[in-house]
């Protein structure tokens, strides 16, 4: 672990502890949760895309796994929440291989078009429901609490310390993978996919690896989804849902962990704050917000933003010193170029 | 010497073109083997046979006496042959050091769940990497720009960096792809003086090259080639005075001009 990752964990820990003194009120906190549940789900999708220079549109049909997957073996057959969670998580993952291994061999954005078949697919099932599991639209409810070490989570403030600490072991999980031997090869291949090919990467592997592991993270957020709202239909895990996903990713810069964090954070608040607003127009804002910062910040909001700041007050402090005779040869660094 | 690879009536068609035409030839270890010959000639599809990123459309491929020409790439890489771009591919996102840590990736081990967790057998691998890969940048000379981002560096570094990335695979076999193009004199005489560096070590080194002075100068053997097939093959000298490179590199007049005069 770096010392820069170090002192963001630390600060991000400080940060978390603080927010219930200020935001103690359940509908915030509330609105954290959503954001936490959400990175749990972006930051897999952003190791994915970011380092895999590849694109899931099918985030939202995982995240509807682990929660139908825990909902319907709790509420319906009796499970525990801890294993109905191990069940959903290893069904969803062997659906994602399905998925991405004949894909994910092949160049191009196969993959992007396969997962967008399966989010779709996976909500069309719930809500025709076919084998009378799902409770169709209206979905279902009566799915239990989740305890942690015999701790009940049924309040709030629980909930938020409980997501966040699972964000916090995953981020913690991914620096370090990032960070690693397969971490280089995971960005090799961003790099460039022949070189590293060349350099004895197993690029295929490596992509699989990184899909199955976003669709595993994806699913233990929907197994928290299910116990954290006690209930579950299909509305939101539809295709939209998946693009937002992806939003959030791209607004924090698609090859950067803490900014998926924070773009999710951004995002889901804003989409919370302006609720009626983003009702009818959130697919248009998620668009635009995609074309801005492809074409303005492709390092996403963040750091792009900082960047084009930094090269502001540069200019601006550029343009002052000019002005003052004999002060330009420095901010130019070329003495000829002053006289 | 022992022959390293051989290669047995190689074809690749691209469609109705034939980019490598029945082309069989040796390479012996431990020696420099040039590949010339025009544009078009197929000498990068002949690496990029070798290297398994192209199957061939026929003809097999022997290294160390087994058959790779239908293994993929990662695994030939394993194997023990790597590789430089005639279009410079460093991984751009990364820095110079880091690049040269890919190279490092078919003789490490870590995988998923021990970098996940970050053991402290991962942490020994890791230290390990850097020190291999810093060596190797030291040997091509680009100790000082370890941790630059590796797209920043002028273009003749890139070349040296991409060299250190292929060394860094503990190739038995490097095939470097026109290393001296887009290098001024004294650069190219450094590479001359690096890749006979580097047979030295004890590696068996094919080089594709248009810069004459750099193939005549370091080469064992040199093999030509046109439009996918070989005409000539031998010590430098020899290909110097073949009829058919002559004709092939100064054209017909020239060759008819100095038969009549000899």
């Amino acid at each position: 672990m770096s010392k820069k990752n170090l002192i963001g964990l630390i600060v991000l820990i400080a940060f978390l502890l603080v927010i219930p003194r200020f935001f103690g009120n359940p509908y915030y906190l509330g609105v954290l949760v959503w954001s936490g549940l959400y990175s749990l789900i972006c930051m897999g999708l952003s190791l994915f895309m970011g380092y895999c220079g590849q694109i899931s549109l099918g985030q939202a049909g995982f995240y509807a796994l682990g929660a139908y997957g825990s909902g319907i073996l709790t509420a319906r057959f009796g499970f525990e929440p801890w294993p109905a969670l191990a069940v959903a998580l290893v069904a969803c993952v062997i659906l994602a291989l399905g998925v991405g291994l004949p894909t994910l061999r092949l160049k191009g954005h196969y993959l992007a078009m396969a997962t967008l078949g399966f989010g779709v697919i996976i909500y069309v099932v719930a809500d025709a429901d076919p084998f009378g599991l799902t409770g169709g639209p209206s979905g279902f409810s009566g799915i239990p609490k989740l305890s942690v070490f015999g701790l009940a989570l049924n309040d709030e403030l629980r909930w938020y310390y409980f997501v966040w600490a699972t964000v916090l072991i995953f981020l913690f999980f991914l620096l370090n993978l990032v960070n690693s031997r397969v971490g280089r090869a995971l960005r090799s291949i961003h790099g460039g996919e022949t070189a590293a090919k060349a350099m004895g990467v197993n690029v295929a592997k490596y992509k699989t690896q990184a899909f199955l592991l976003s669709a595993a993270m994806a699913s233990v957020a929907g197994s928290f989804y299910a116990h954290y709202v006690g209930f579950v239909n299909p509305e939101p895990f539809n295709l939209e849902l998946s693009i937002h996903l992806v939003t959030m990713v791209v607004i924090g810069g698609v090859t950067n962990l803490w900014g998926a964090i924070a773009g999710t954070v951004l995002l889901t608040v804003l989409t919370e704050g302006f609720r009626t607003f983003f009702k009818e127009y959130r697919l248009l804002f998620d668009g635009l917000i995609l074309v801005v910062i492809m074409l303005l910040f492709a390092e996403g909001l963040f750091l792009g933003a900082a960047k084009k700041v930094a090269a502001l007050v540069a200019r601006a402090s550029c343009l002052r010193s000019r002005r003052r005779p004999g002060a330009s040869t420095h901010s130019t660094g070329n003495p000829e170029a002053a006289s | 010497m022992s022959t390293i690879l051989q290669a047995i009536s190689l074809r690749k068609n691209f469609g109705g073109v034939v980019a490598l035409d029945d082309l069989s030839f040796e390479v012996r270890a431990g020696e420099i083997k040039s590949i010339i010959g025009p544009n078009g000639a197929g000498k990068t599809t002949l690496f990029n046979i070798i290297s398994g990123i192209y199957r061939p459309s026929s003809g097999r491929v022997r290294f160390e006496g087994k058959d790779v020409a239908l293994l993929p790439p990662h695994v030939i890489a394993r194997k023990g042959i790597s590789r430089t771009f005639q279009n410079l591919q460093l991984f751009a996102n990364m820095t110079v050091l880091e690049n040269v840590m890919v190279g490092r990736h078919p003789r490490t081990r870590v995988g998923f769940w021990r970098s996940i967790v970050r053991f402290p057998g991962v942490r020994r691998e890791e230290r390990l990497t850097a020190r291999a890969a810093k060596e190797l940048l030291d040997l091509v000379g680009l100790a000082d720009n370890a941790h630059r981002a590796a797209a920043t560096l002028p273009f003749g570094k890139q070349r040296l960096a991409e060299i250190a990335r292929a060394l860094a695979t503990e190739p038995k076999l490097l095939l470097l792809d026109e290393p001296a193009s887009g290098l001024n004199v004294r650069e190219t005489e450094q590479a001359g003086r690096l890749i006979q560096k580097i047979r030295d070590m004890g590696k068996t080194v094919l080089v594709v090259e248009h810069d004459m002075s750099l193939v005549m100068g370091i080469s064992e053997e040199v093999l030509v080639l046109d439009h996918g097939r070989r005409i000539a093959e031998g010590p430098p000298r020899e290909v110097q005075k073949h009829p058919e490179v002559l004709r092939v590199y100064l054209g017909e007049d020239f060759h008819n001009a100095a038969s009549a005069e000899s």
